[in-house]
């Protein structure tokens, strides 16, 4: 049953096998939806346009559906699969601070990826910025040891906070993800016209 | 002029979507987890600081459960992904004649300024991620697609710094109203 322990069995050979195609079609897919373009990442914040909300969440609820009808069908075992833990206010606080280096780079870690990738230069300085970022965490993080590690809560999901089956979470966040399609939608429409 | 208008259009958003959705799955369903990219930049420059100041590493304990003593910090399939990413990103692009030397700003800023605040926004991401235990592949997208609270209020944080900042520097990318 899956999930297949595909490193263990190809060694690190699983690493040009598995890992290399799965980036690829990752680094392919954001790049096809036009992540590569910073533009097109910040409009997202005034509503002009809506690819970062429709690729996220239509993904999201794609895998969620996947993963939970492959379980009930004992395809998948879900006590296998990695599930972040959870560190409740280190990962808001984290959240917050990538949200304000979005919309002033312009990109998250991955579509700066595919941005460099094409050899777009603001891509390239988002990248430095962001090798400088994470070298710098590395440095300080001791100063603020007690806090990364604070709040946290292990393996812990929505049907355990929200007390509810699996299956009606599942289908709480895909009528959640359409309410917002819808809903942007209309938004972007009332601020810029419906021309598109 | 139609034709290469043709060239630059990407795909329907919802199109991609589906076809991230499916992948993550295959992801989780091969690898037992989901996607990831941030991981793999930090690693790579924990790599060249390994070169550069390698006695440094050792005392540092979350750089060295990395690449302390003989471990080598690239020895990870996150650094895997992240090369497929690239190739994968340049691909497209190249199939679609957008691999290009340019810098994409809003039509209120020229290029230099572009470039300093992609270097501050890439900065504010990379220590985020780090301090968030991932960015928006590895958080939001894996751990929302297998309901991880944590996962969930992460991005809505994200959305939420995002949107919160937008309209103080619509200069950056809006056009002049």
């Amino acid at each position: 049953m899956a999930p297949f322990d595909i490193a263990v069995n190809l060694g690190a050979g699983a690493y040009y096998f598995i890992y290399l195609p799965i980036g690829f079609a990752f680094g392919f897919i954001l790049e096809s939806s036009g992540f590569g373009d910073s533009r097109q990442l910040a409009a997202q914040f005034y509503f002009r346009e809506l690819r970062v909300l429709k690729v996220m969440f239509t993904a999201i609820i794609v895998a969620m559906t996947l993963i939970f009808w492959s379980t009930a069908l004992g395809l998948l075992d879900y006590d296998m699969i990695w599930v972040n833990p959870t560190y409740l206010w280190p990962g808001i606080a984290g959240g917050l601070i990538m949200g304000v280096g979005f919309i002033l780079g312009g990109y998250c870690p991955g579509t700066s990826l595919v941005s460099v990738a094409t050899l777009k230069i603001d891509g390239m300085f988002f990248l430095l910025g962001l090798v400088a970022g994470v070298v710098l965490f590395g440095e300080t993080v001791s100063y603020i040891d007690a806090f990364w590690h604070s709040s946290d809560m292990g393996t812990f999901t929505l049907p355990e906070l929200l007390h509810l089956e699996t299956g009606v979470v599942v289908f709480l966040v895909v009528c959640l993800a359409l309410v917002m399609f819808i809903g942007f939608e209309w938004l972007r429409g009332r601020l810029y016209g419906s021309s598109r | 002029m139609k034709a290469i208008a043709e060239k630059l259009k990407y795909w329907n958003p919802y199109v991609g979507g589906v076809l991230l959705g499916v992948l993550l799955f295959l992801s989780f369903l091969v690898t037992s987890h989901g996607l990831g990219a941030s991981g793999g930049v930090n690693r790579v420059a924990v790599a060249v600081e390994d070169l550069v100041i390698p006695e440094h590493i050792d005392k540092t304990p979350y750089i060295a459960s990395m690449a302390g003593g003989d471990r080598n910090p690239l020895d990870h399939w996150i650094v895997w992904e992240v090369a497929g990413i690239l190739l994968g990103g340049f691909v497209s692009g190249m199939l679609r004649g957008r691999v290009k030397l340019q810098t994409y700003h809003g039509p209120q800023i020229s290029a230099h300024s572009r470039w300093g605040y992609a270097f501050v926004g890439g900065m504010l991401m990379g220590y985020g991620a780090r301090l968030a235990r991932g960015c928006t592949s590895s958080q939001a997208l894996s751990g929302g697609a297998v309901l991880s609270v944590g996962s969930w209020a992460f991005m809505f944080a994200v959305f939420a710094g995002g949107y919160g900042l937008a309209w103080f520097v619509r200069r950056l990318w809006q056009p002049e109203a």
